[in-house]
């Protein structure tokens, strides 16, 4: 470390190699899909807030990817990203070991999550969506809120965090498509009950594109506000080539400066989903490629 | 001496069709004897008027001296006085609305092939000589001053040359993983090859400047930090990096893209090449909406990745179209269809929400307009529909709004331009200078490179008064 250990304060007139280097100091496995990177970036980890992300770019082939903060400590100087390797991008992210350095990691992009004391707020991770769900609640419950976590899966092995998301919640509400662990179910039916049965009056959902649909269908009639995490396709994440534009509300946005939180009831669903299927074909040529021949 | 000659040599070009199969350089550069014999032609006017339209003062003259006296590592030392990306000048500069257009001989006959002569002498050099030796700091004493750069494009890296050249430690800050800007991003390869761009790249670098990627600033901190934190002074030149839309139905359909996102995807990710992972699908056939020099570099990029049909769609006429005329004629030579005085209304999309089509409006055009040119008119009831699997949306760009949104005190134009003054290139705030396409909005690399020369000058000025420093 350098004598300006702080991102915060650092002269940035001589920033050192090691402020600088991206080095994976921490890897946890969360289960066969689900890793945990926890990176030595100073510079982000002063600035970055709930709801940010960083774009990757794991190697000279490979694509630029955006993977949102899940924690952070300025004090160490670290941020954890945490994702679920299904394709090629996330995949050679797994391949990164404690002492790696990861050739580029840029951020904080985006807006940060918006984050006041609602009255009672509901949080609903799905999948790998939990993790970025978590600085979020943690947030709100900070902030004062009363606050009910659901954290859904397919299967039991794909939950993570529930540990920290009890520890923070009032209450906290498990569901998995199979059965396997929790409720047998999708997570609106947990959050259907609850809308039924008391005041909710703030929603944030961040998981894959089908359940934050639902989750913006099952609200709407409540008119509960209600907030997502969008994930489209993304290449420089600052603005500059407009890849990951959405409509919502019937105005073009451009997620990454404008988002990624947007008002659930506003998104135009069908065309975000179209959006995000272009390359399906040549996705998975990428990830069937990577799966049969390694690194190249 | 013998009879001028009438018209500047010609250029060597790969042929059209062998080109479009490939990414290699089109424009092939002149043989010595060309550039000797292409020398000739110049009067050598004691006036020197082509200086004056030349954005960053190099000394034509004398630069094409050299060359008739066969000294081409002369002639490359004169440009570097005040040029240091040569190369790059040579072969993407508007010569023929600059330095060219004041050329004597361009009154009667040819110009002088002055962009053709650069480029051979800076191409020389890099072949047949050693890495020239950088030329010292002039004035030492001014590294413990240091200087933040905001952006690696043309602006930035002018900057850089030039303070690091008077002896500031300057600091390069680039968004993106790799450096160069639009000159990497934007700028296909054969049009700049990247070999040469690295080569000017490496060159800005043997001066002393530090050059940092990943860092987005107003994100991972702001202009204002670097103020605080260690910088004398800094030059903002973060480029024009927000994509104009038309705003029109069905813009949002899978398969339109940016002029920018379409150039990035190839130029910057390669992903044209199967061993790279970033995705593109291979237009059957292809509309490219625009006709700036970035609507010509997405039509020839296209053909050259494979696609089969490449159309411009343009709503103006042939003569307002405001590409170089040299770079419509190479997509003309290509196999770009036009379809001018043709205005966009509409996408249309399969079931999949992908794009299928574009209906569109002929037009007319009626009187001039604010920019001088004829306003073009819709032809009522002319709708008409092109099919096409890819749209290309090139239409130019605003500044990118990062800066301006984090930097509290900064004026910009309603539009989102920086507000600089025009002799110092120093913005609102005393020590924040910009200058390129994030201050005028897209325009050319030369004309980025003179806000960069102005720019170095105004910072030398302002560190030396803020510490009491003689003048320069």
């Amino acid at each position: 470390m350098s004598n300006h250990p702080d991102g915060k304060t650092c002269n940035l007139a001589n920033l050192t190699p090691d402020q600088l280097s991206n080095k994976v100091v921490g890897k946890r496995k969360l289960s066969d899909v689900l890793t945990l990177l926890e990176v030595h970036s100073p510079l982000i980890a002063a600035s970055a807030k709930p709801g940010q992300f960083v774009m990757v770019w794991p190697g000279e082939k490979s694509e630029r990817i955006p993977l949102t903060v899940s924690d952070l400590d300025p004090e160490a100087g670290t941020i954890t990203i945490i994702f679920q390797e299904v394709g090629r991008g996330t995949l050679e992210m797994g391949k990164f070991e404690v002492g790696d350095s990861i050739p580029s990691l840029s951020g904080p992009l985006g807006k940060p999550t918006e984050i006041e004391n609602y009255g009672t707020s509901v949080v609903i991770g799905g999948g790998v969506g939990t993790a970025i769900a978590r600085p979020v609640a943690a947030g709100l419950k900070k902030a004062g809120n009363t606050l009910i976590t659901i954290i859904g899966a397919r299967e039991r092995s794909l939950i993570i965090l529930e540990e920290e998301m009890r520890a923070m919640s009032d209450e906290t509400i498990i569901t998995t498509d199979d059965g396997s662990y929790g409720r047998k179910g999708i997570v609106t039916e947990p959050l259907k009950e609850l809308l039924d049965s008391r005041k909710i009056d703030f929603v944030v959902a961040i998981g894959p594109l089908p359940m934050m649909r639902a989750v913006a269908e099952t609200t709407k009639p409540y008119g509960v506000k209600t907030i997502v995490s969008l994930d489209p396709i993304m290449i420089d994440g600052t603005g500059m080539c407009g890849g990951c534009r959405v409509t919502v509300g019937g105005k073009t946005m451009f997620t990454c400066v404008d988002g990624p939180d947007f008002d659930a009831h506003q998104v135009d669903w069908d065309e975000l989903r179209a959006r995000k299927a272009f390359y399906f074909e040549q996705e998975k040529v990428q990830r069937e490629a990577f799966m049969a021949g390694g690194d190249e | 001496m013998a009879k001028v000659l009438e018209k500047q040599h010609p250029m060597p070009q790969q042929d059209a069709e062998v080109r479009i199969t490939n990414f290699d350089e089109v424009a092939l550069g002149y043989s010595e004897e060309t550039a000797v014999a292409e020398a000739e032609r110049c009067l050598g006017c004691k006036k020197k008027p082509c200086v004056s339209g030349c954005p960053v003062n190099i000394d034509i003259p004398e630069f094409i001296g050299k060359i008739k006296e066969n000294d081409y590592i002369g002639a490359a030392q004169v440009i570097k006085q005040t040029n240091s990306l040569p190369a790059i000048c040579g072969r993407v500069c508007p010569q023929e609305n600059q330095c060219e257009k004041e050329c004597v001989l361009s009154k009667k006959f040819e110009s002088v092939g002055i962009g053709r002569l650069e480029r051979f002498v800076s191409d020389y050099e890099a072949a047949n000589s050693k890495v020239t030796e950088p030329p010292k700091a002039l004035h030492p004493e001014l590294a413990k001053y240091n200087v933040a750069v905001v952006g690696s494009g043309p602006a930035g890296l002018t900057v850089a040359g030039d303070l690091a050249k008077l002896g500031y430690s300057v600091t390069v800050f680039e968004a993106l993983h790799k450096l160069g800007g639009v000159l990497r991003y934007g700028i296909p390869e054969f049009r700049l090859p990247r070999d040469i761009l690295d080569r000017e790249i490496e060159y800005v670098q043997s001066l002393g400047v530090k050059f940092v990627t990943d860092v987005i600033v107003g994100r991972t901190f702001r202009v204002m930090d670097l103020l605080e934190r260690g910088f004398d002074a800094v030059f903002v030149g973060s480029g024009a990096g927000a994509p104009k839309f038309l705003g029109i139905e069905g813009e949002n359909l899978g398969g339109v893209y940016s002029g920018n996102e379409w150039l990035t995807r190839i130029n910057l990710m390669r992903a044209n090449r199967e061993d790279y992972s970033t995705p593109i699908k291979i237009p059957k056939r292809a509309i490219i909406i625009g006709a700036g020099n970035t609507a010509m570099d997405c039509c020839r990029t296209a053909l050259r990745i494979g696609s089969e049909k490449v159309t411009i769609v343009y709503r103006r006429g042939r003569e307002e179209m405001p590409a170089r005329a040299e770079e419509i004629e190479n997509a003309e030579h290509e196999g770009v269809e036009f379809k001018l005085l043709t205005n966009p209304k509409r996408f249309i999309g399969d079931e999949k929400g992908q794009v299928k089509a574009i209906e569109c409006l002929r037009m007319e055009l009626g009187e001039p307009d604010e920019s001088g040119r004829r306003r073009p008119v819709t032809v009522k009831g002319s709708e008409f529909t092109i099919e096409a699997d890819t749209v290309i949306v090139a239409l130019g760009q605003n500044p990118n709004p990062l800066i301006r949104s984090t930097t509290d005190g900064l004026e910009t134009q309603s539009w989102g331009g920086i507000i600089t003054d025009s002799a110092t290139g120093m913005t609102s705030i005393p020590g924040v200078f910009a200058g390129g396409d994030a201050v005028t909005g897209e325009a050319t690399v030369i004309s980025a490179m003179g806000a960069g020369k102005i720019a170095a000058v105004g910072i030398d000025r302002h560190i030396r008064k803020m510490h009491g420093l003689p003048e320069a």
